[in-house]
């Protein structure tokens, strides 16, 4: 037997390369390349009246300096939208290089190439721009007063509009027995991958071809919307996605200007060019998200049953709207969770300001909605004096219940209907996970200790694993290497691993025979790419269709050649073999020799193929007449809807009574996400993505004054969590499979960060008596809601379950009462 | 994030530096570790046409013991200081403040000179230089003059030494056998301080016989707090003692406010993080 793949925790194989420094990210390629750098707007919204370049143009070492003025035919044109909605009403893009109007800091205005980055930095410095100023908008309340318009034609600062309603929601709130509001904030954060963007273009004049290297999450979304903007036609241009240090979403916006500009310049000039983003321009000019403010009206019942829900948000989509209204759309639905919320009705606004656009961010808007209805799952709670984990599971879809459809529409505009999970499962095996039921004895102890903890819980459900499609491509070389294509790119998830355990085990070949390669349109030209949770669900199924289709191929090669059955043959460590007869058999290499009649012999295996090398029958072609010569199998999967993992998270944190410093003591985590194809991959997933989480819950936030301007674009003032911030995660998964593609498997991407903010928040109101009702959130933050909650501006709790706000112990820092 | 093109002198004397920078004037910028002065010139808040390394001067890099001072060249690395045993025994408060500077990367390249002269008031060494009552040894043009620590810091990222002038080295009263605690709040662990305190005190027959505390970030400068000195002297190591000697701690500061915390929140930080250092620094 081929050993156990599939499911197995083995260790990345690409591993060994990245970690000792073999990995070759898009600084490390186009040495000699020209590099291109640009002036951005200082200002968040002004009118451009004149660019002077004449100071520029003696700095040694330029090469050109373009402006809007410069751009021809459709590069000169607005960027694509590229997920138009009906409900986006007034979308809008920028320009490659801004015309006449700049929207955020950042924004790029002139490019300057020159042969190396310095000097491009230094004629950037030199070039004067001269703006108007326009009135800024900034912040959420700022763009719904509408006092003033980030775009003037789009009224209001409305992008879009949106509302979805399931029941009567008016009717169940108005006979609920209860009803509750609450008022919610989330903060912008940002994706801050490692690795900037970049761009490498290099133009082959001779043959009127480009080639594009892109730290990209979708290169054939980029191979096609350069295409069209350079007006060449798609089989002479190619784009590559080297290694990626990291995505998380801002890199699957596209095309980027900078990903127009470089390879329409290196046309242009016929010389290679190359843009790699530095900090300072990944804080300013590419993405962030989050942002949100949020109206949750709920009505239930005496046991805690939501009956109706009616949820409005505000949405900050910065100054553009490229990439739709996805995470809105997201946050809108996906709000639910593995609840049954009786009537819903969800209407949001999607908003502009003068700050950096908003774009998919890992979570893509769940981390929002979950925050919306875990931080409602425990004000109900708090309201009847019930449990939180019970009200929670009062509310639960049910095993039996499945496939539930919400009957809302989803981000890809298909049914909301949750495929398979086992939300009672999930929530007994993280009570045990966490001790929910010994908490309150800790929390005695702790208090008795003059220590304030806390002990909060969020469940999240994600569909994963969106369309429309992905494909898979395996051809089989004579030496027995497999060869793996498939289109989507990599940023770091193990695909060159859990990709090859699919193909070994498919085939039965050994794990180090198969090579995958991602992100290369030479390869597979048809592909979406790596967002959504969708890698394994979509590049994993597709690859394991054409793994079965190359096998059936090789075993009818095999069964013709040894005059067997195909039924009675298998394969096992790369030999196909007879079942229970081992010794007739033939290795895959050789049914690769077989599959492939050749003219010419070149070497050992060549000479095996040719056409005299044999007996062969005259009257039968060298290739069959359904065949086709290689051993080669391809295949797409396209599901009909997305596939829904889930989760559930709780956190114990303590706070410091007197610096209100928050430590998380513990971080417990129940993940499904069906079947798994590498657990150890699936658990690094999940433990980067909590760390992730706690960023977004303690650290990161976009920090803008009302100019517009960005205070803390920097590492050195905008914080993320370090190793000695990020708890130990203890995880435990259960595998409910998907019954909705051949492996049962669901997306893990981003499932770790998706319920982190609503989990402490639920943490820290449960140490503190207090409602927590926006995060991130600060030590300074938490003292200043402590004093005004001294002051009985902020209410307590109805039912804290603390002892420290009645009767504290002495602490050991509790400040002496003046 | 590319500096200005710049001409780099790296002299190997005292002498040739001075001379260097006294010919290249106000267009000279001195390197010691880099670690802040990188940074500065990437985001190009400075453009010196001059950048003047002091590396490989021997004479600027080491720790000598003086009999009632330590003498610590300014080109001495935070790593050198953590690794001194003399330091670690007379003027512990340094050593527990510099473990606390960033990563060991930095540490290996970042100096005590450096830091002093960069006087970031969230800088973790200048509120312990001030609270050892150590001296500044400034180099010019004219000769050699000292500086006492109350004199050195003038302001945000300003201190006594002039153009054309380096910071040849400090001299630190000795505090043998003193206890000592840095108290650093920070949000993660690679942060400057947002407000740090730096106590030393001599314990006698269980109460306080002497103590020094220093503040970081608590003005445009490192500030001592004079008042909690005095007060603590004669108190026995408790809690109950120490609190109320500790509550004026932010009195006449003038912490500022932003990001990671209000002037008051900074203010009450200050004062819970002075009974903290002082608590520890007595081995209460
Ligand atoms: C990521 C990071 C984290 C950090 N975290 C901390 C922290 O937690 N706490 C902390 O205190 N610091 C921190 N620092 C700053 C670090 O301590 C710096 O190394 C230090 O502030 C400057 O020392 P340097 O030797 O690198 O000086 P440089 O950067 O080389 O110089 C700093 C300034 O001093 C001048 N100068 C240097 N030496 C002399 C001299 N002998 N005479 C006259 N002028 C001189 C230079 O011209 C320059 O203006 C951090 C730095 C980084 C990069």
């Amino acid at each position: 037997m081929t050993t156990q793949m599939f499911g197995a925790p083995i260790r990345r194989k690409e591993d060994p390369r990245l970690l000792t420094g073999g990995g070759r990210y898009l600084d490390d390629l186009g040495q000699h390349a020209l590099a291109a750098a640009f002036v951005r707007s200082p200002h968040a919204h002004a009118r451009i009246t004149d660019i002077d370049v004449t100071d520029a143009v003696d700095v040694g070492g330029i090469v050109a300096i373009y402006t809007w003025e410069d751009l021809p035919g459709k590069v000169a044109e607005p960027l694509p939208l590229l997920i138009p909605h009906p409900t986006l009403t007034h979308g809008r893009t920028g320009y490659a290089l801004a015309r006449d109007e700049v929207n955020h800091v950042g924004e790029p205005v002139v490019m300057v190439v020159a042969t190396d980055r310095y000097l491009a930095e230094d004629a950037c410095q030199r070039i004067r721009v001269d703006y108007e100023l326009l009135p800024v908008v900034v912040g959420i309340e700022n763009a719904r007063d509408g006092a003033h318009l980030v775009h003037e034609d789009a009224p209001g600062n409305v992008a879009a509009h949106m509302v979805q309603e399931t029941g009567d929601v008016e009717a169940a709130l108005a006979t609920a027995p209860h009803t509750l509001t609450l008022d919610l904030a989330i903060e912008r954060s940002a994706c801050m991958p490692m690795e900037g963007k970049g761009v490498y273009a290099r133009w082959n004049d001779e043959d009127g071809e480009l080639r594009i290297y892109s730290s990209t999450q979708t290169s054939t979304g980029v191979r096609a919307a350069v295409a069209a903007k350079l007006e060449l036609p798609l089989a002479k241009v190619e784009c590559i996605a080297p290694d990626v240090g990291g995505g998380f979403g801002v890199k699957i916006m596209h095309p980027w200007p900078e990903e127009v500009l470089v390879p329409w310049a290196a046309r242009l000039l016929k010389r290679e060019v190359k843009w790699a983003e530095d900090r300072r321009e990944h804080f300013i000019s590419s993405a962030h998200e989050r942002g949100q403010l949020q109206k949750v009206t709920v009505g239930f019942d005496d046991e805690g049953r939501v009956l109706g829900l009616d949820v409005k948000f505000w949405h900050d989509n910065g100054a553009y709207t490229p990439y739709g209204i996805i995470v809105p759309i997201i946050t809108s639905t996906q709000l639910l969770g593995p609840y049954k919320p009786g009537a819903y009705r969800c209407e949001f606004w999607s908003l502009y300001t003068n700050t950096v656009l908003v774009t998919p961010y890992r979570g893509a808007g769940r981390p929002q909605g979950v925050f919306a209805m875990e931080r409602t799952m425990d004000a109900i709670a708090d309201y009847l004096d019930l449990d939180r984990a019970e009200v929670r599971s009062r509310n639960f879809i049910l095993p039996e219940e499945m496939p539930y459809d919400h009957g809302l529409l989803f981000q890809d505009g298909r049914p909301l209907k949750y495929d398979s999970g086992d939300f009672p499962a999930s929530l007994d095996k993280l009570k045990k996970l966490v001790g929910w039921d010994d908490f309150e004895a800790y929390r005695a102890e702790a208090e008795a200790e003059g220590r304030k903890v806390g002990l909060g819980i969020g469940c999240y459900v994600e569909g994963t694993g969106v369309g429309p499609y992905e494909g898979g491509h395996i051809t089989i070389e004579t030496s027995g290497r497999v060869n793996v294509a498939t289109g989507l790119t990599t940023q770091g998830q193990g695909h060159q691993t859990a990709f090859a355990q699919i193909v070994a085990q498919e085939l039965g070949v050994p794990i180090e025979d198969v090579h995958v390669t991602t992100g290369d349109t030479r390869k597979m030209p048809y592909a979406v790419g790596t967002f959504a949770s969708r890698a394994a669900v979509m590049s994993g199924n597709a690859i394991a269709l054409a793994t079965r289709n190359v096998k059936a191929k090789a075993l009818r090669i095999a069964a013709d050649a040894l005059e067997v059955s195909e039924d009675d043959l298998e394969i096992v460590d790369g030999v196909v073999q007879v079942k229970g007869a081992p010794t007739t058999s033939m290795p895959l290499g050789t049914v690769a020799v077989l599959s492939n009649p050749l003219r010419y012999a070149f070497d050992d295996a060549a000479k095996a193929a040719t056409q005299f090398a044999g007996t062969f029958d005259p009257d039968k072609p060298p290739v069959a007449d359904d065949e086709e010569p290689g051993l080669e199998g391809r295949d797409f999967y396209s599901p009909t809807q997305a596939t829904f993992a889930n989760g559930m998270h709780a956190a114990i944190v303590e706070t410091d009574p007197v610096t209100a410093e928050i430590r998380i003591l513990r971080y417990c985590v129940i993940h499904d996400c069906g079947t798994m194809i590498n657990p150890m991959i699936v658990e690094g997933q999940v433990h980067g993505g909590v760390a992730q989480g706690v960023g977004g819950a303690l650290y990161e936030r976009m920090a803008y004054d009302e100019s517009g301007q960005l205070l803390n674009a920097s590492f050195m003032d905008f914080l993320m969590p370090y190793a000695s911030e990020v708890p130990h995660i203890e995880a435990d998964h259960l595998e409910t499979p998907s019954p909705l593609n051949p492996l049962g498997i669901k997306g893990a991407g981003e499932a770790g960060c998706i319920p982190v903010s609503a989990v402490i928040a639920s943490a820290i109101e449960d140490a503190e008596g207090f409602p927590i009702t926006s995060m991130p959130i600060s030590p300074v933050e938490l003292w200043e809601l402590r004093q005004r909650h001294e002051t009985g501006e902020l209410p307590s709790l109805r039912h804290h379950h603390g002892q420290h706000q009645t009767a504290a112990a002495p602490s050991r820092d509790q400040e002496p009462t003046a | 994030m590319i500096p200005v093109q710049f001409d780099y002198a790296a002299p190997t004397t005292l002498q040739e530096a001075l001379g260097v920078l006294a010919e290249a004037g106000e267009d000279a910028k001195v390197i010691a570790g880099g670690q802040s002065l990188l940074p500065i010139l990437r985001m190009r808040l400075n453009a010196p046409e001059k950048v003047v390394d002091l590396g490989r001067i021997e004479e600027l890099r080491g720790i000598t013991d003086e009999g009632s001072h330590l003498v610590i060249g300014a080109m001495t690395t935070y790593a050198d200081v953590l690794a001194s045993s003399a330091v670690r025994d007379h003027a512990a408060l340094l050593v527990e403040a510099v473990k606390t500077v960033a990563d060991p990367q930095i540490r290996h390249r970042g100096t005590v000179g450096g830091a002093l002269v960069h006087a970031d008031p969230a800088g973790d060494v200048g509120a312990p230089a001030l609270a050892l009552g150590a001296e500044f040894v400034i180099t010019g043009p004219g000769g050699e003059r000292t500086v006492p620590a109350d004199e050195f810091f003038r302001d945000l990222f300003e201190t006594a030494v002039g153009e054309g002038e380096l910071l040849t080295r400090i001299r630190v009263p000795k505090h043998t056998g003193w206890g000592a605690h840095y108290e650093k709040f920070v949000r993660v662990a690679h942060q400057w301080s947002i407000v740090a305190v730096g106590a030393t005190v001599r314990v006698d027959g269980g109460s306080i016989a002497e103590a020094r505390v220093g503040l970081t970030n608590m003005g445009s400068t490192p500030l001592r707090a004079t008042a909690v000195e005095q007060a603590l002297v004669g108190r026995p190591a408790t809690e109950e003692a120490v609190r109320e000697a500790c509550a004026a701690a932010a009195e006449g500061t003038d912490p500022p406010s932003d990001l990671n915390g209000s002037a008051d929140y900074r203010r009450h930080l200050a004062t819970v993080l002075t009974r903290r250092a002082v608590l520890a620094a007595a081995g209460a």
